[in-house]
């Protein structure tokens, strides 16, 4: 089955996309790399010493012909900031991808609507494929799709939090209602809230801190691999609704067939 | 608003009352909550925390490893002008400290020299540092280092004396990011007693500055008491309250802690709180675990053996191959004041190994030029 991930017209096969923070060491790092089998990776521009990528613990093992390399602008305050790292990255060689990240709260990172709305509309314009991190706020999914955005990525609880999809009725809002691909974002700590993320119909996942964490980064990358495609698939296959209870007899309207009222 | 308000809420007694009257069953309870209140850090600060130490490490590395994952960022200071007009009786720096060696401020040249040597041993993260002495050292004088700095740095910071907020200003518009300001002790009534001139006996005047700082666009705040001029554990508590509230105060600004332990100091004054190294572990474990965003800062002050064990304990910042004397990496030698004696003298890729020997990826850059006002213009 072809069940590629399009995202600007660019084709990707793995559906998982992996962030790049926190790790213990390149090793480590690469060795999620490698065993997650993400192609598109993500690095903080912050932390990322471009001038000297073969120096640069993160740069160094990032295989730029296996992996897209999707700069984000964590840290970032203002959509004049987020802009501006943006380019230089552009400058530095990067291909013109942008995984917006306005963070103006330093503990939490959470998104600033405002400032991501208008970094978006200025990248666009310049010719960025933006991939905008947000709240699970429906509205501004679909304002930012207006504006040409590639991607939405809400998130799925606050970043590095481990606690799954803790806005989950929300993002089946932004799922129903997309028609650009959608990314569940942060939160997701274990490989089950990825299956969950996926099932739910999103279109891919990005991990980073569950995997960073990890004790074997390995198998963890390995296991966010094969719960963002068994949760794709079982969303291809179609599941069935929930159900609190049997539903064995019809209590209502079994009269109807039984006689019991006819005349 | 200041701190102030909310210092006058916890007056020494309270505090002290708060501490002395934890039993084992609030150190339980405080290591078993989410968010911690100030009577759990008072039961954390306590003596029966003591027998919990293992279990906060442990909560300690967790909430480090989440927030900020195994990582350890490097810095490293510069120290510009050793040249002070405070008289802070526990200072090597203080303008009565009978001491023989040169004062000097490093010119524009010296400060680029510097900083070559610097960048050239992989650093990017550089804190400059004067005495008090607005006159010598003034405002368009740091705001000159600031500039200087940050060809060769991304990320510069600045622990000077104390600003009004159109000067920070001033110096977020020069490219600053970060500002370290220690309250020294938090006691109001001990403060007055250590600081005998200038503009640093103004208690209120300095409590105020990190505010000011975050208020004028200052990105990264760092804030702690100076360790043995006071109990510990109150001014600690208080230290705490500082840090929180400036989270509040500044939310668009990181807050860090250090903990800079005095261990030497000039003949005319006797250390009146020596901190074991037991008592610097269970203040930087429970501030840890009442302020889990904030980053903490380990310095040169502390040695090698010390700083390695404390590395896994909530550390996220280090300075590496420091030297506190002005000119020290590349002009001037043992005939310059230094405020302080290094104790960690290990060279930067020394303390980058002890960081992977301990399973923490040593971060060089954490900041970027793109993000400070200078490049805006």
């Amino acid at each position: 089955m072809n069940d590629a991930l399009t995202i600007a017209g660019r084709t990707f096969r793995s559906r998982l996309m992996v962030g790049t923070g926190k790790f213990p060491s390149a090793q480590a790092l690469k060795a999620t790399l490698d065993a997650s089998d993400a192609e598109i990776v993500t690095v903080a521009l912050r932390r990322a010493d471009l001038s000297k990528p073969a120096e640069d613990s993160i740069l160094s093992v990032i295989d730029r012909s296996r992996h897209l390399l999707l700069p984000n602008t964590s840290g970032a305050r203002t959509a004049d900031e987020a802009v501006r790292l943006a380019k230089l990255a552009r400058a530095a060689g990067l291909e013109p991808w942008v995984k917006l990240e306005l963070t103006p709260e330093p503990r939490h990172l959470l998104p600033d609507p405002i400032e991501t709305l208008r970094a978006a509309e200025t990248l666009v314009k310049d010719g960025f494929i933006v991939l905008p991190y947000i709240q699970a706020d429906p509205v501004l999914a679909k304002r930012l799709e207006e504006i040409g955005t590639a991607t939405v990525m809400p998130l799925g609880a606050p970043i590095g939090t481990n606690r799954g999809l803790r806005t989950r009725d929300l993002i089946k809002i932004i799922i129903e209602q997309a028609n650009v691909p959608v990314v569940v974002d942060a939160g997701l700590g274990a490989p089950s809230h990825a299956a969950e993320a996926m099932e739910l119909g999103a279109d891919a996942v990005l991990v980073n801190t569950a995997l960073a964490d990890a004790a074997d980064h390995a198998a963890m990358g390995r296991a966010f691999a094969l719960a963002t495609e068994a949760g794709r698939l079982a969303h291809l296959a179609g599941l069935g609704p929930e159900r609190t209870a049997p539903e064995a007899s019809s209590p209502l309207t079994g009269f109807l067939f039984r006689g019991e009222t006819s005349t | 608003m200041s701190f102030l308000d909310e210092l006058r809420q916890w007056p020494a007694a309270r505090v002290r009352d708060a501490i002395e009257r934890a039993r084992p069953a609030d150190v339980a309870r405080a290591l078993g909550r989410e968010e911690r209140t100030p009577e759990d850090m008072a039961a954390l600060l306590s003596p029966h925390a003591v027998a919990h130490l293992e279990d906060m490490a442990r909560e300690a590395q967790r909430l480090t490893r989440w927030h900020f994952g195994r990582t350890i960022g490097l810095y490293v200071p510069l120290y510009a002008s050793n040249i002070c007009g405070a008289d802070c009786v526990y200072c090597g720096y203080a303008v009565r400290s009978r001491r023989k060696e040169k004062r000097l401020k490093l010119t524009p040249d010296i400060i680029r020299r510097e900083c070559e040597q610097l960048a050239a041993h992989g650093f990017k993260n550089l804190l400059i540092l004067t005495g008090e002495a607005r006159v010598a050292t003034p405002v368009r004088y740091i705001a000159e280092c600031v500039a200087i700095a940050r060809e060769y740095f991304p990320s510069v910071s600045v622990e000077v004396y104390s600003l009004q907020t159109d000067e920070y200003r001033t110096l977020v518009e020069h490219g600053l990011e970060g500002v370290t300001l220690y309250q020294e002790t938090y006691d109001p009534e001990t403060y007055p007693r250590l600081h005998l001139k200038g503009e640093k006996m103004d208690y209120a005047y300095r409590i105020d500055a990190p505010e000011r700082a975050g208020r004028a666009g200052v990105r990264k705040l760092g804030i702690g008491a100076l360790l043995g001029l006071c109990d510990w554990r109150v001014d600690g508590f208080w230290t705490a309250l500082h840090g929180r509230y400036l989270e509040r105060a500044c939310w668009q600004s990181s807050v860090s802690v250090s903990f800079p332990r005095l261990r030497r100091t000039p003949a005319r004054f006797a250390i009146p709180h020596i901190l074991t190294d037991a008592e610097l572990v269970q203040l930087m474990l429970a501030m840890r675990l009442f302020l889990p965003h904030a980053g903490i800062t380990l310095s040169t002050r502390e040695p090698a053996a010390l700083r390695d064990r404390l590395i896994p304990l909530g550390v996220t910042m280090m300075s590496a191959g420091s030297s506190t004397r002005p000119g020290g990496y590349t002009t001037f030698g043992e005939e310059t004041l230094q405020q302080f004696e290094i104790e960690d003298a290990r060279n930067p890729e020394e303390v980058v190994e002890a960081i992977r020997r301990a399973g923490y990826d040593p971060v060089w850059k954490d900041f970027d030029h793109a993000f400070d006002e200078a490049a805006r213009r």
